[in-house]
């Protein structure tokens, strides 16, 4: 199962039946195609939708009903529109129960780096800053290290998203919490020792006595 | 109205808020004709610069736009490659913000209060507000000369109905321009558009630009 898959798989357990959730580009959209059997999962799309149903099929795209890249998707039966203040009125007001976001960086105590690399990479914060800020709970979605180096830092060097804490962070190594504003690991990947991560991982990491294996299939 | 002279009237160095999200929901050919009539010095406030050649990508690429107030450029790399080789002035605003700021102006507000970017590069320059225990950032109401926007149905009065997805920025900017300009997929006559359905008033529209 290559990484990509074992980060969506897992988070895809995160959810709950009922739940309204916003799912950031790469990654976390991934997370759609994992939803457990008979449960409903409202997914909203912060260009105005909730109801995001799959890419529809060839010659089936409509032109106004996209998803925040433009992209043409479906809206499942129950799917509603709307414009882009009540959008965000959904992300900040707290109405969005969970967020599955992309990261750059995640410092030790929870905190989020993901909208920018200063000189490089400037694509604007688009909806992130508010959904960090604001969704009931966040979990980021992302490959544990670029090119090598750590991804969960001791500081971010990176300018923040938001100052509030996430609550998971989910790798292809391992399960990442921040209770009391401590990294903590919570599970390791099938083959992965608890070595492995701290090895990966420049934050301080705490370590439970037991540290179970993620479940997936 | 025909689709020349309502541009017509746009100024060179005019503010224009421009509905659409990735080009869904812009009027296109209101954007085309702008490029066509040599608009220049505009300052475009717009959700995303779109991409090149498309939307407001097409006033991007044609070196149209002065200033640009946007929350996500990420799909536009000539956009980025203005902004940073200080061809363009680009400032970059959370969505939400940006969308609350346009509503706070089109709503009579002095602005909005939001935990959105508290902490961030975002907070710079901004005025930080305690309420019951929280810190909020003061942003500041944002308005323009010009709104342009997409519309699915428009009646001969002025009321408005959007489609799916593209009704987004539309309805807010609707409120927070001084002139409205509409482009309408569909103009239909009056009483076609049921009262519970209208989702902008035909007060606030000014011009309903012709189909063809």
């Amino acid at each position: 199962m290559d990484a990509q898959t074992v980060i969506a798989k897992r988070i895809a357990q995160e959810l709950r039946d009922g739940m309204l959730v916003n799912l950031g580009i790469g990654i976390p959209t991934m997370v759609a195609n994992f939803v457990p059997p008979g449960m409903h999962i409202f997914f909203q799309s912060e260009n105005g939708l909730i109801g995001t149903g799959p890419i529809p099929e060839q010659g089936m795209a409509h032109a106004r009903l996209t998803d925040a890249a433009g992209r043409p998707v479906s809206a499942i039966p129950g799917a509603c529109t709307f414009d882009s203040a009540m959008s965000f009125g959904l992300i900040r007001g707290g109405h969005v129960d969970m967020t599955v976001l992309g990261g750059l960086q995640v410092d030790q105590e929870g905190k989020l780096a993901n909208w920018t690399i200063p000189g490089k990479m400037v694509p604007g914060m688009g909806g992130a800053m508010d959904l960090v800020t604001g969704a009931r709970r966040v979990v980021i979605a992302m490959q544990h290290t670029a090119k090598g180096k750590p991804k969960i830092m001791r500081r971010c060097t990176l300018p923040l998203t938001s100052v509030r804490r996430v609550d998971l962070v989910v790798t292809e190594l391992a399960v990442i919490a921040f209770p009391e504003g401590r990294a903590t690991l919570v599970e390791t990947a099938p083959g992965v020792t608890v070595q492995d991560v701290q090895a990966a991982t420049e934050a301080e990491l705490a370590i439970p006595a037991r540290v179970p294996v993620m479940q997936i299939s | 109205m025909a689709l020349e002279e309502a541009v017509a009237q746009i100024p060179d160095g005019a503010s224009l808020m421009i509905g659409g999200f990735m080009g869904v929901g812009t009027p296109h050919r209101v954007v085309g004709e702008l490029v066509r009539q040599g608009k220049k010095d505009l300052t475009v406030i717009a959700n995303d610069s779109a991409m090149p050649g498309v939307g407001i990508g097409k006033l991007v690429t044609a070196g149209r736009v002065r200033k640009l107030v946007a929350s996500h450029i990420g799909l536009n790399p000539e956009t980025q490659q203005k902004m940073l080789a200080g061809a363009m002035d680009v400032e970059l605003v959370p969505q939400g913000t940006l969308i609350e700021r346009i509503r706070a102006a089109g709503f009579g507000l002095g602005g909005v209060l939001t935990a959105t970017g508290v902490g961030t590069e975002v907070e710079t320059g901004k005025r930080k507000i305690d309420v019951e225990g929280r810190t909020y950032l003061l942003e500041t109401p944002l308005r323009a000369d010009f709104a342009l926007i997409e519309a699915f149905l428009a009646d001969y009065l002025g009321n408005l109905t959007y489609a799916l997805t593209a009704r987004n920025f539309n309805p807010v900017i609707a409120m927070a321009a001084t002139t409205v300009i509409v482009e309408a997929e569909h103009i239909v006559p009056v009483g076609m558009i049921p009262p519970d359905n209208v989702m902008t008033p035909a007060p606030l529209v000014d011009y309903v630009v012709a189909n063809a």
